[in-house]
């Protein structure tokens, strides 16, 4: 069949808008159920429209540069400092969460054998992860990095929890980059002699990185929006942190707090332009870099 | 080489078992002590009283009120959506659909939480009487939150349908709707179903918008405009104070909800390899 009979098959299918009507004044029912369905979709988008353009009309003309003072006091409750946290943490939480990431992903796509009984005990405990609230990553990073390991509340312990946290995002989004990278790399990267692991670094990552970059993106507008994890991991002390030792708030907690206490309203309704701003641009980064990936193949 | 990466891949096994490991053996030896079905089913939360009371079941029974107001309120629109999104949408208009509803789900909790205070909670209060933290506000912002989850999943799921079963249905005369309630959505529904769980798990587990909005009275709400308290609010209200025991029972809430979400997440592999063998 080429396109042109396709093409016309599809018109005989098509009926008018005055068909439809007949149809539907024949089957009321379908009326109504297209009519839900188009309410319901309207809905969702407006729920989304709704929320940001609020959010953004009560809190941009509290974006003052009092707002972004680099001291916190509690005149100005600055949202500076928790920013420069946030940054800390994100840091903090790839450099441990990146490498085992990308590590488990290599593993699972390129040296695992098919059918292998292990592998299926790491998806299923990978997807376990990513089923776990953040409030018991909190428990357990109280628990575990906090007072087991006597780290006190501090950004290393809040950038621990944070990296198991976002492990199965990593590990999903790279092996899936990883499975994408035609078999044809590999096998031109033996024919030329290299060896499993040289294959593997030299041509399949590289050919996979924009796929592991939107994955990291992913994973860094996670971190930035948490707060549940933290609280009781980083704690929520205002200041700048002084060291990975020291206890302090990122945005979201910082945004928390405020909500919590109720007292600087104006203020809060800036912190959650910023972070709103925030977490959106990172995420269509992310699947800005994924949306361009696609379209190349 | 191999076995360094093998070392990172067996991270995840070690990161849940450690969870386990340290949540049960914090939590569960205050079980014990509180004696189970007094903590569990005890309608008692007092902590602070001479005896103190740890009863969590109306944190428990407030976590599936709420889950389940916003499963009421999600579901449907969800289900509809993914429907309008997978068969009735203009593709023009699939290019700004589509992106919008991923973006809901980028949205941190905290900021669905300050947009309920400060927005949903009032209007409640107005409109519906009481102080506004409510059952009703929780759900309401949940409903919204799950949408995502299930928009997404849903549409895949309708998708993976094969096209032949909805022409099949039109040449037999049934209109364009009724292909896709009576044919699409029943052959999509183990699909749909884990879609539905995965909300489930994420409202369960929500913990920052829930506590800016609910109200955390601990009580069985007995209308929709009372306040109610989940589990999750629950350690993270007094975590910040509680010693002792009271700590520890906090922690076994935790517990409770970790159970929970794993019982969810079973129920969501079950489904899972249910339908792998069905298609």
């Amino acid at each position: 069949m080429d396109d042109k009979e396709i093409k016309e098959i599809a018109a005989i299918n098509k009926i008018t808008f005055a068909q439809r009507m007949r149809e539907y004044k024949r089957k009321p029912l379908s009326l109504v159920m297209f009519i839900l369905v188009v309410l319901a979709a309207a809905l969702s988008v407006l729920a989304l429209v709704f929320l940001i353009v609020y959010i953004l009309v009560m809190g941009v003309p509290n974006l003052t540069p009092d707002l972004f003072a680099w001291e916190y006091n509690s005149d100005n409750v600055s949202c500076m400092p928790a920013i420069i946290n946030t940054v800390v943490i994100t840091l903090l939480t790839l450099v441990i969460a990146v490498p085992f990431g990308i590590g488990a992903a290599i593993y699972l796509s390129e040296y695992a054998k098919r059918g292998n009984k292990l592998v299926k005990v790491i998806r299923t405990m990978a997807e376990t992860l990513s089923g776990i609230p953040s409030i018991v990553y909190g428990l357990f990073g109280m628990l575990c990095f906090v007072t087991a390991f006597s780290w006190g509340y501090s950004i290393l312990a809040g950038a621990f929890t944070l990296a198991i946290m976002v492990l199965p995002t990593i590990m999903r989004t790279t092996e899936e980059a990883l499975i994408a990278v035609p078999d044809s790399y590999r096998e031109g990267s033996f024919g030329l002699g290299a060896g499993k692991l040289r294959t593997v670094v030299k041509t399949v990552l590289p050919s996979a990185m924009p796929g592991i970059l939107a994955g990291v993106i992913l994973a860094i507008g996670r971190i930035v929006g948490e707060t549940a994890a933290l609280i009781y991991t980083a704690g929520s002390t205002t200041g700048l942190v002084d060291g990975v030792m020291d206890s302090g708030r990122t945005l979201a907690i910082h945004m928390y707090m405020l909500a919590n206490e109720g007292l600087h309203t104006n203020q809060a309704w800036g912190t959650a332009v910023v972070l709103l701003v925030l977490v959106l641009g990172i995420n269509t980064l992310s699947s800005f870099i994924a949306k361009k990936l696609s379209s190349k193949k | 080489m191999q076995g360094v990466f093998f070392l990172t891949a067996i991270t995840s096994i070690a990161a849940v078992a450690l969870i386990c490991i340290f949540l049960f053996y914090n939590g569960v030896p205050a079980i014990a002590e509180i004696g189970f079905f007094d903590f569990v089913g005890g309608q008692q939360w007092a902590p602070t009283n001479q005896p103190p009371s740890y009863g969590i079941f109306c944190m428990i029974v407030g976590s599936i009120y709420v889950t389940a107001g916003a499963i009421i309120i999600g579901v449907p629109i969800g289900i509809l959506t993914a429907v309008f999104l997978a068969r009735f949408c203009p593709a023009p208009l699939y290019k700004i659909i589509k992106p919008a509803t991923e973006l809901l789900a980028g949205i941190p909790s905290i900021v669905y939480g300050f947009f309920g205070l400060m927005v949903v909670v009032p209007f409640i209060r107005d409109t519906f009487g009481g102080n506004g933290s409510s059952l009703l506000a929780a759900s309401v912002v949940l409903g919204i939150m799950i949408l995502p989850t299930i928009i997404g999943v849903s549409e895949s799921a309708i998708r993976a349908v094969p096209e032949p079963y909805y022409e099949g249905s039109l040449a037999l005369g049934a209109t364009r709707e009724r292909s896709v309630f009576r044919v699409m959505l029943p052959a999509s529904k183990s699909g749909i179903l884990a879609g539905v769980v995965l909300g489930i798990g994420r409202a369960i587990g929500e913990t920052m918008a829930v506590i800016l909005i609910a109200g955390n009275q601990v009580q069985i709400p007995t209308s929709l405009t009372e306040g109610v308290r989940t589990l999750t609010a629950n350690i993270v209200l007094e975590m910040g104070y509680s010693t002792g025991l009271h700590r520890q029972a906090l922690i076994a809430t935790g517990v409770v909800l970790f159970v929970f979400i794993l019982l969810i997440t079973l129920s969501m592999q079950a489904i899972k390899s249910r339908s792998e063998k069905n298609g």
